[in-house]
């Protein structure tokens, strides 16, 4: 496991040890446009991407993303789809990379098989937002196999839960932001840096906050408390606006994010 | 293995933020489950308001035109509120109450749930959001109406297939919002544990009083029992006290649509593979990628991608068996039962009732089949109208 560990810790090695970790849904609008945002994100600074595998019904999700799911399967997208878009990514890049999927599209793939392209291509962690730490073994034994990191989530309601969910944990923490579905929000008022500091206790594995994030200002204060800062929706809502013209904007956003993160 | 297992089905596919709210729900469900106050005001509200025991009647009409089984209808559709779905709705809603909930929310398909709900909901004082698929909005625009008068505030949701599938992602969505007021009253003996074990217990006074009845009437046990299915509720309800007696077939009928060899089916026995969806393991219309498909029937109730875990369980164990039921034979059987015992049933029963339309005659005469009639139809009227091209003007 710790081939895992060092690669996906890699997005942490930062000057500050702060990572800016950005989402997007694969196939949207198309798989080239995909690639692209990949490598364009990673220029701009993002030191871990995750990859959206797209689902019929992301009940994680707020309309941003669940929109994004609808505009890639109907554009065609397949998990099969997802892992040429990695082979793409991979031809030029060795930035890390996270899958963000539901339990359904990788249970049914075969867990064996899903996991062992993973590994093949070089996706080094997985985001599954239906699979809590009960059910997480089934998943877990698989990825662990093949050198993938399934990455445990604690939420502002887990309390007396984080301590065992943290103690099991590889690769990063995905620590949700506040109550509901992952979007753009005014103002985030979970205790943080408590959830942070109880985590700490059992762990050092790296933590990062998403759900929420869209601003320079949330991202250098969620980073302050913790290790990092995921966005999803506010670069989706990006892309969803520019289509496949969608770079210059994003380079721009994505730079911007990184800065506040690095500031730190 | 996780908590909430039918064999290898069920389990707890959940989001995190609401895992400590599913471990609460279960503690407080086991507690007041042997709290005899509890049981108490759940009977009394049962009897009193939703005006249980409901009647085991004897089709004689049906019986003789059949010719073979003597049939019984377990008439769920005689509830307030006009079908089984209050039976579930006043347990959870009297369990939210005690948990100190002041706001409870639900999907629904037909809005038979969703009506339940709303009426629980007004007469314990509270809160009441209802999340229904803009599809199905417009398919039972009386319904919503109803939930309305109710107090309740109804959702219409956009996103999907517009239909009960969307309506529980969207309750789901709206529960991870909102945990510590909020009780998602599910309608079905689906999504994760421990809403099918609390689902199936509060539905399973329909078999307890079933067996009670046809002991009484026919002095022996059913030679089969026959319910509706969709995610599940009538039909575990059905069911649940007939497992044990094995000698009881149990035969859930699933919405076929235009056909199991079409793609327009919700038949997901038949046409379903394993899959993790909802909160819970078990089979799923879905394709090779795993992505959910859009289902198809008449019926919007049993409009649903997905099965109950115990289903799954009681099907792959041989003790249950699963039969498609077209839209045309659910239409006919609809028709049927109609003229020929002057009962309008909901077009999801009519479902069961196509089933027996086909057995009875394997039986002799000294046996029974009970058939659950989940609801009433008065709703589907102008859906069967409009399936017979009758033009209906208010």
């Amino acid at each position: 496991m710790n081939k895992t560990q060092n690669k996906i810790s890699r997005a942490f090695d930062t000057p500050n040890k702060k990572a800016f970790i950005g989402f997007l849904t694969a196939g949207d609008p198309t798989p080239d446009c995909t690639v692209h945002y990949i490598l364009e994100m990673e220029r701009a600074g993002a030191d871990l991407i995750e990859i959206g595998i797209p689902f019929t019904d992301p009940t994680a999700e707020g309309v941003v993303i669940q929109d994004a799911n609808i505009r890639a399967l109907k554009g065609g997208m397949t998990t099969d789809g997802v892992f040429e878009i990695v082979r793409r990514v991979r031809e030029k890049s060795r930035i890390p990379l996270a899958f963000m999927t539901y339990a359904n599209p990788v249970f049914h793939y075969g867990y064996d098989r899903f996991f062992a392209r993973c590994e093949e291509l070089g996706v080094d962690a997985i985001i599954v937002p239906d699979l809590p730490y009960e059910e997480k073994a089934e998943m877990e034994e698989p990825a662990n196999a093949h050198h993938v990191a399934l990455i445990s989530m604690i939420a502002p309601t887990s309390r007396e839960r984080i301590r065992q969910i943290a103690g099991e944990a590889k690769g990063f923490i995905y620590v949700v932001s506040s109550m509901g579905v992952t979007g753009v929000r005014g103002e985030i008022s979970t205790d943080l840096g408590a959830i942070v500091e109880e985590i700490r206790k059992v762990t050092d594995v790296p933590c990062a906050i998403g759900f929420g994030i869209s601003t320079p200002q949330q991202a250098q204060s969620m980073a302050a408390v913790s290790d990092g800062a995921i966005v999803g929706s506010a670069i989706v809502r990006i892309i969803a606006r520019d289509g496949d013209q969608a770079a210059p904007a994003l380079y721009e956003y994505v730079k911007s994010m990184k800065e506040a993160v690095a500031r730190a | 293995m996780s908590k909430g297992r039918y064999g290898i089905y069920g389990g707890q596919y959940i989001s995190e933020t609401l895992m400590n709210e599913l471990i609460h729900l279960e503690e407080s469900y086991e507690h007041y489950k042997n709290d005899p106050q509890f049981q108490q005001e759940l009977q009394t509200l049962l009897n009193e308001y939703a005006g249980r025991p409901s009647l085991l009647y004897y089709a004689e009409k049906m019986t003789k035109d059949l010719g073979g089984a003597k049939i019984y209808l377990k008439r769920e559709d005689l509830n307030h509120t006009g079908s089984h779905k209050i039976n579930n709705v006043l347990g959870q809603a009297l369990l939210a109450k005690k948990m100190g909930k002041t706001r409870i929310i639900a999907e629904t398909g037909a809005g038979q749930h969703g009506v339940a709900t709303a009426t629980a909901a007004a007469l314990l004082g509270m809160e009441c959001e209802i999340y229904m698929g803009r599809e199905d909005t417009i398919r039972q625009a009386l319904n919503v109406y109803r939930m309305e008068l109710l107090g309740a505030k109804v959702h219409p949701v956009t996103s999907g297939t517009q239909t009960l599938k969307d309506a529980v992602n969207e309750c789901m969505r709206e529960w991870t919002n909102r945990v510590d007021d909020t009780l998602y009253v599910l309608g079905s003996v689906m999504g994760p544990h421990p809403f099918p074990m609390i689902v199936r217990d509060f539905q399973s006074v329909i078999s307890r009083e079933a067996r009670q009845q046809i002991l009484e009437k026919e002095g022996k046990l059913p030679a089969a029992v026959v319910a509706c299915v969709g995610g599940g509720s009538n039909a575990m309800g059905m069911f649940y006290n007939f497992i044990e007696d094995k000698e009881v077939e149990l035969i859930g009928c699933e919405a076929a649509g235009k056909g199991v060899d079409t793609a327009l089916t919700a038949a997901t026995i038949a046409t379903g593979s394993l899959g993790i969806f909802h909160g819970m393991k078990s089979y799923f219309c879905q394709d090779e990628y795993g992505q959910i498909a859009p289902v198809y029937s008449i019926s919007a109730g049993l409009d649903y991608p997905g099965i109950g875990p115990e289903h799954a369980y009681l099907h792959d164990i041989g003790r249950a068996q699963y039969v498609p039921i077209t839209d045309d034979e659910a239409v006919d059987a609809f028709e049927y039962i109609a003229r020929t015992e002057g009962i309008i049933c909901a077009v999801e029963s009519a479902h069961a009732v196509a089933h027996v339309r086909k057995i009875a005659k394997n039986y002799s005469p000294d046996q029974s089949i009970i058939v659950c009639l989940s609801g009433r139809g008065d709703k589907d009227v102008a859906a069967i109208a409009r399936y017979r091209g009758v033009d209906l003007h208010e």
